[in-house]
């Protein structure tokens, strides 16, 4: 296993076990081992034998602030990257939780590995993986191959520039260097360029796979409506079924609802049984955020969130 | 048929502002195109997101949410709301491929009967240029 790797999972089974037996925290929560190779799972450990299986690796992609919803009446300590800080900062500013409550580990973030990426450049099945620094060692049943990390990172972790979260309480590693490896989200930039009626036909025919199973909505740490639209009766939004100006609809307001909110963890796409490239919404929000109110999503916990709050002069020149 | 066509406008028109220039424009006798159907809403920050996307895909041609100059509102910051709202709405809207102009939004105060009807001219114009919504439509209203 690879060395930094290793360091950084001892240091966050060492930190939990400490909270844990100090009662600091109620649980902590972590990532461990799944069943599969190139999957974890997140885990609640509640006593400090049990910090023996948490783990560090480059599959742990999960946003875990979605689970501090469950928990905000516990002390809790979690396992958070940049993205996931991130989130949290947001919530606290909505005030999900009391900040006093929680314990950050901060892990800074070596971005995290497409699993969809990796199995398709192989063929068979993949029944081991081993990080060796900047590479990957995939193996089968009849082959073994070494892979370029870089060419397999999910696309919301190429454009990062928030990987240590400074928020953390305590940080399982030195700080890293912060710098994307690609400019802007790529998709955007693409995407912005074509004309409209092929965009809308793009939007379309990815829309057209939903089939709303509402695992997007589920992970997301922003998304968590008592009662969403999708659910709510009166007004009906949006009527049960696959139509396909039904399903335009939960992803416009899906999208939308994470305006100023959406801290660009990539965690919806990742979730998407059906591959919808979820983040090139979300992305386009967060760009266009950044650009009308010079907001980004939980840099400080002070800022209120934008769509809460408003300036004088703030740009109206679209308004007649 | 398509030369007969008339566009059929949504109107989001704030209680205290647009609606009462709206009023005005009535009274004082103006004309404006009978294309648009007026909604009165308590304030332009009261216009949810899903109430513009519901009539789009109701099969509405085009909508207009109007409120209050800015410093003018009733509430004191509620367009100012519906002004970052507004904003974030419709560049999203264009950016998945909804065309420019299906969605407007306008200042309007009381006093202002004659620009009401100024922009329920223009924007009726422009939506006609538009022709009929196409995308996003379920079923026509």
């Amino acid at each position: 296993m690879d060395e930094r790797l290793k360091k950084i999972q001892e240091k966050i089974r060492e930190k939990s076990k400490e909270l844990l037996s100090k009662k600091r925290v109620d649980l902590i929560i972590g990532f461990s081992n799944w069943t599969l190779p190139l999957r974890t799972t997140p885990v609640f450990i509640r006593t400090p034998e049990g910090t023996e299986s948490l783990i560090w690796n480059s599959f742990c992609e999960n946003n875990l602030a979605t689970y501090i919803h469950k928990f905000n009446r516990f002390r809790v300590g979690i396992v958070v990257k940049g993205c996931d800080a991130r989130s949290l900062t947001a919530l606290s500013l909505e005030k999900r939780f009391n900040p006093d409550g929680i314990f950050l580990i901060g892990v800074p973030c070596q971005r995290m590995v497409d699993r969809r990426k990796v199995a398709r450049a192989v063929k068979g099945e993949i029944i081991r993986v081993e990080e060796r620094g900047e590479e990957l060692l995939v193996e089968g049943e009849e082959f073994k191959t070494v892979l370029e990390k870089r060419d397999f990172l999910y696309p919301s972790c190429q454009v990062c520039i928030h990987r240590t979260p400074s928020q953390a309480h305590f940080l399982a590693d030195d700080p890293v260097e912060e710098f994307p490896l690609v400019e802007t989200h790529p998709e955007v930039d693409v995407f912005e360029k074509k004309p409209p009626e092929e965009r809308w036909r793009y939007f379309e025919s990815e829309t057209s796979r939903c089939i709303r199973c509402y695992a997007c909505r589920q992970v997301c740490p922003m998304c968590y409506c008592t009662e969403c639209f999708v659910e709510c009766l009166r007004p009906k939004w949006i009527e049960g079924g696959l139509n396909p100006q039904d399903l335009q609809f939960y992803h416009i307001v899906r999208a939308y609802h994470q305006t100023g909110r959406c801290s660009g963890c990539g965690a919806c796409e990742r979730a998407c049984p059906m591959d919808i490239p979820l983040t090139y919404l979300t992305q386009k929000l967060n760009q266009d955020v950044k650009e009308l109110f010079g907001f980004e999503v939980g840099l400080d916990s002070k800022t209120p969130p934008p769509l809460s709050t408003y300036e004088v002069e703030d740009k109206g020149d679209f308004i007649k | 048929m398509e030369n007969n066509w008339e566009p059929k406008i949504l109107a989001f028109l704030c209680n205290w502002c647009s609606y009462a220039g709206a009023d005005l424009a009535g009274t004082s006798r103006i004309q404006y195109p009978p294309n648009i159907r007026v909604i009165r809403v308590p304030c332009s920050g009261r216009i949810n997101p899903l109430f513009i996307l519901k009539a789009l895909q109701s099969g509405i041609d085009g909508v207009l949410v109007s409120g209050c100059h800015p410093g003018d509102c009733h509430y004191l910051s509620g367009n100012y709301i519906g002004r970052r709202k507004s904003a974030t709405l419709k560049r999203f809207l264009e950016y998945i491929g909804i065309e420019e102009g299906r969605v407007q939004f306008s200042w309007v105060s009381a006093a202002e009967g004659g620009k009401f009807s100024q922009l329920v001219y223009e924007v009726t114009e422009e939506i006609k240029r538009l022709g009929p919504a196409k995308r996003f439509v379920k079923n026509r209203v």
